[in-house]
């Protein structure tokens, strides 16, 4: 294709590249790298129904002069990046120093909110990820060997997961394994222990989480190898049969190496979504067990006041954060492109 | 009684003065954002229902602190009017995003009575509608079966939920919204108080609360925590008043604003909402504050909208909390500070905790922050992970790192 053509081709794609994405991460970018301007606080009387009590409030007519002056607030640098609530640098040397030993200072670690997010996010992604594969390709070579006259129901069925609206789905699944739902009151059944509680349990909140994760995910897999398995050549699977290969040997021998640059596809894809995990950590209420970096996003823009500078500062460590988990990933694929 | 008597001397006015004309407004917008408890789907059913020309809607949900502020800072603004209380009215105020209503009580409002008018520094912010605090709800069938006085004091409740569990009557007879963010923050917020602690060095925004009380008021939540169904740290007002109306706790500290569905025939057996009953907020640790806080629920008007916007909007919130909105239904959704309101037993606590002089919730810049640190770490120390001292220096440093960030400390 000639160039002019090429670029004419993308131009409305880029536009709206740089419109909807580049210039949002710009902006949190900047605002990641100043802070609010110092607060001037008056002593006023606030009157209601309960009396009048001396308090104090925001010059408000200070704050607009300061707010003209420097639109943006109060540049900090890196400040926030490092301070407690985000990489806490000051606070994980401390920890260095006067941890008797790596267990204290895993410890001393998860105890700080970044470390604990990014802890639950990382076991989250790297646990889910691969079980998603696993379970996508499996259900997609089992629907593909099912009898065609009720491979469209199975496939509707398989894909149920993926149609549910998480929050939706998340909260269905939050009722049933509730201590009197249906999967809590079973698994106490099974146990042989009436006390037992899935939301009260770190361990098995993490474990629900990474089910219900899993359960929403496989069937993207699914339908991504369900139609990779179309493309199998019938040529070269009749020839292993001839040769006498096993289903097994059949599978593994033609349709996975088939199937691999679909798993890339599905890999980096997984990775992306399953490091910004978030809607089931809310509608779980997991918060007190397990939270992610978007969790610690949404809950500093959720309190009564916004700390805007934080969470775009945690924005910007996820975006470096997904860059890393996909850069394998992605410097294959340039050298794959280089080679050709 | 400060309250009662003003109330009972407007409905000695009211019955003097003529009813209330309907309301017609003919221009302007008003579009409200609020929570969704009873009373104020009542005042925003009722200010939405003025005729005439003007265009008027309602966003009711438990999640309007998330988008009231991002709904009043453009211009001109999404919603004309934020339903807010003591302490979500302090973000946006710090913002400036609220209109002063001086010019329009002066035009419109003089009929308003005073001790509704929330001042700020000498200008009138909102208008205040109905009161509210948390406060003992119990089973009186349950408490007579073990033979025991409603308590009084967090102490004497303990000792009555232990009694009730080892008699089998219920495992687990403790109640509380311990969902872990806002709604834990606001139990440690009334215990903390109750212990007679003070959250900042006196003059500053510096949290000081790894201290005594601290511990105290710790200990004591996970003392309770330990008569609470196991999955507490997920319940929050909803879910603790779901348990409730299913008959499976007995003694619970809940908002006044939600004990009217506790009581009323709908979602619960009658042997559950005939005996459920309210009292006084309770007392801690020998302390003669009440271990509870007392907030106001009241209108604003927003600033970033013209004078015609401003002015329906006004006009409509006023009828949404005129004498017309209250009936047999409406009554006892609230302790509302309307003329012509009649107290019923169900309001009997939130009267109770403004007689005992219970502290209003902090109407201070920072202690949005200081909240939201809270919700954020309670979670650990009742779960056991950490010791009481850890817990609150973790909030205390999570406090100070956002305050930084927020210009209140350097």
């Amino acid at each position: 294709m000639k160039h002019k053509a090429f670029f004419l081709f993308v131009l409305p794609s880029s536009v709206a590249m740089m419109l909807f994405i580049f210039f949002p991460i710009i902006s949190v970018i900047v605002q990641s790298l100043y802070v609010a301007h110092e607060q001037v606080i008056v002593t006023v009387e606030n009157c209601g129904p309960f009396g009048c009590k001396e308090s104090t409030a925001i010059d408000q007519e200070a704050t607009a002069a300061l707010r003209e002056a420097e639109p943006l607030g109060r540049f900090a640098g890196l400040t926030t990046y490092l301070d407690r609530n985000h990489l806490a640098v000051g606070e994980v040397g401390t920890a260095w120093e006067r941890a008797d030993n790596w267990r204290d200072f895993g410890a001393q670690m998860l105890n700080l909110p970044f470390y604990k997010a990014i802890g639950f996010t990382l076991t989250f992604t790297f646990v889910v990820t691969p079980l998603v594969i696993i379970f996508g390709f499996v259900i997609a070579v089992a629907v593909n060997s099912a009898a065609a006259l009720i491979r469209g129901p199975l496939i509707f069925f398989s894909l149920l997961p993926m149609m549910v609206t998480p929050l939706i789905g998340s909260l269905i699944l939050f009722w049933m394994i509730d201590a009197r739902g249906i999967i809590g009151s079973t698994l106490q059944y099974l146990a042989g222990n009436p006390d037992l509680s899935i939301k009260a349990s770190t361990p098995l909140t993490w474990i629900m989480l990474i089910v219900y994760g899993v359960w929403h995910a496989a069937p993207f897999a699914f339908i991504v190898y369900y139609a990779g398995l179309q493309t199998v050549n019938k040529d070269t699977l009749e020839a292993a049969r001839i040769d006498g290969a096993s289903r097994w040997e059949q599978i593994r021998y033609v349709v996975i190496p088939h199937l691999l640059p679909l798993t890339t596809f599905i890999a980096l894809m997984q990775l992306m979504d399953n490091f910004r995990v978030f809607e089931p950590i809310v509608s779980f209420a997991a918060s007190a067990h397990a939270t992610s970096l978007s969790w610690a996003i949404y809950n500093d823009l959720g309190g009564e006041t916004r700390q805007l500078s934080s969470a775009a500062a945690t924005s910007v460590l996820t975006i470096i954060g997904v860059a890393i988990l996909l850069s394998p990933v992605l410097v294959r694929t340039w050298r794959d492109f280089g080679r050709k | 009684m400060y309250l009662k008597s003003l109330i009972a001397a407007g409905v000695l006015a009211l019955s003097a003065s003529t009813a209330y004309a309907e309301c017609t407004i003919e221009n302007g917008r008003l579009s409200i954002i609020g929570n969704e408890f009873p009373a104020i789907q009542t005042v925003a059913k009722n200010a939405t229902s003025c005729s005439g020309g003007m265009e008027a809607e309602s966003n009711l949900t438990a999640d309007h602190q998330k988008i009231n502020l991002a709904g009043m800072q453009g211009n001109p603004a999404e919603y004309t009017t934020a339903i807010l209380a003591n302490s979500s009215i302090v973000a946006l105020i710090n913002e400036d995003v609220l209109r002063s209503l001086d010019d329009l009580i002066a035009k419109h409002g003089q009929d308003i009575p005073k001790n509704q008018l929330i001042t700020i520094d000498g200008k009138v912010m909102a208008v205040a509608f109905m009161a509210n605090a948390q406060h003992l709800v119990y089973r009186d069938d349950v408490l007579k079966k073990i033979g025991v006085e409603p308590p009084k004091t967090y102490e004497e409740l303990l000792a009555a939920a232990k009694v009730i569990r080892d008699q089998g009557i219920m495992e687990n007879p403790v109640g509380g919204a311990y969902a872990a963010g806002w709604n834990l923050a606001q139990e440690f917020v009334n215990m903390y108080l109750g212990h007679g602690g003070e959250f900042y060095k006196p003059g500053t925004a510096e949290v000081s609360i790894n201290n005594e009380n601290g511990v105290a008021t710790l200990e004591m939540m996970k003392a309770l925590s330990e008569y609470m169904n196991p999955d507490f740290l997920t319940h929050d007002s909803n879910a603790t008043s779901a348990e409730w109306e299913a008959g499976n706790v007995a003694l619970m500290n809940m908002w006044g604003s939600r004990t009217g569905r506790l009581m009323d025939a709908e979602g619960s057996t009658p042997e559950v909402y005939e005996n459920t009953k309210v009292g006084a907020p309770m007392t801690v640790g020998g302390g003669d504050r009440p271990a509870s806080t007392l907030w106001w629920d009241g209108w604003t008007v927003a600033k970033n909208i013209s004078d015609e916007d401003a002015e329906a909007t006004f006009l409509a919130m006023k009828y949404g909390i005129s004498p017309a909105i209250l009936n047999d239904e409406t009554m006892g959704q609230a302790v509302w500070m309307i003329d012509g309101y009649k107290p019923a037993p169900v309001n009997a606590g939130v009267f109770s905790a403004i007689d005992m002089q219970t502290t209003p919730y902090p109407m201070l810049p920072y202690q949005g922050l200081l909240h939201t640190a809270l919700g954020d770490n309670i979670g650990d120390f009742l779960q056991g992970k950490e010791s009481a001292e850890q817990t609150l220096a973790d909030i205390e440093a999570a406090y100070t790192a956002a305050a930084k960030e927020k210009g209140y400390l350097k």
